[in-house]
């Protein structure tokens, strides 16, 4: 399956662009796809196959983690939104 | 020095005060060197302390931004009662580092200040405003 990953800030940085289009049947899998590509990518995303705490992803518009997480399947045409939390405090 | 027109600073503040004496936050776009919309985000924290940028929300801005052509140009949030300085939480989760970090303080509630940071690999560093009309 192929799908358009949006990414922004650090990974922008590291696909060179606002998007790029990955091979995979899962979340998951898309983001071992860019790892191949990007060395380190995935690490910037999740640990130990955990999505990490402040960084969101979005499939088309639905919070994966309200879906199943790294697990939640893609098909063809689907966006996948990267996005890290925009949060601070005093 | 970035250039910022008064009504943008005057719109930072009267978010802040509006959300006292929980933290606010927003982001703003920007075209040609100016700003061209500025968004009051929910802090999905509601909270004095921290704030959260509700993701959804954030979903929606990126991509109205890129519809515009518009660049992602700056997030502000406040400080209810401390000063206009990113705090030790602001620069651990300072995942941004294109964006230009405004702060607004409320800790004088008589005179608000607004200042402006890049937050990069930890360090910060102080961008001028100034604000015309």
């Amino acid at each position: 399956m192929a799908v358009e990953v949006r990414v922004t800030a650090t990974l922008q940085r590291m696909v060179g662009g606002r998007s790029v289009t990955a091979e995979g049947s899962t979340v998951g899998e898309i983001l071992d796809s860019l790892d191949s590509r990007y060395q380190g990518f995935k690490e910037q995303v999740a640990d130990n196959g955990q999505l990490r705490r402040f960084v969101n992803i979005f499939l088309n518009d639905e919070d994966i983690r309200f879906l199943k997480d790294l697990s939640t399947p893609v098909k063809d045409g689907d966006v996948v939104s990267i996005l890290p939390a925009m949060s601070g405090g005093c | 020095m970035y250039k910022i027109e008064k009504r943008y600073v005057d719109e930072m503040v009267a978010h802040a005060v509006a959300e006292k004496p929980n933290e606010c936050c927003g982001i703003l776009a920007g075209v040609d060197g100016r700003i061209a919309k500025l968004y009051r985000t929910t802090n999905i924290e509601a909270s004095p302390y921290r704030y959260n940028v509700h993701p959804k929300e954030l979903l929606q801005i990126l991509d109205e931004i890129d519809d515009n052509e518009w660049q992602f140009s700056g997030i502000y949030h406040s400080h209810t009662f401390s000063e206009a300085y990113p705090s030790p939480t602001d620069v651990s989760l300072a995942f941004w580092p294109e964006a230009l970090y405004f702060l607004v303080s409320l800790a004088d509630s008589h005179n608000p200040v607004v200042r402006a940071f890049h937050i990069v690999d930890g360090k910060v560093t102080e961008e001028q405003l100034q604000v015309s009309e």
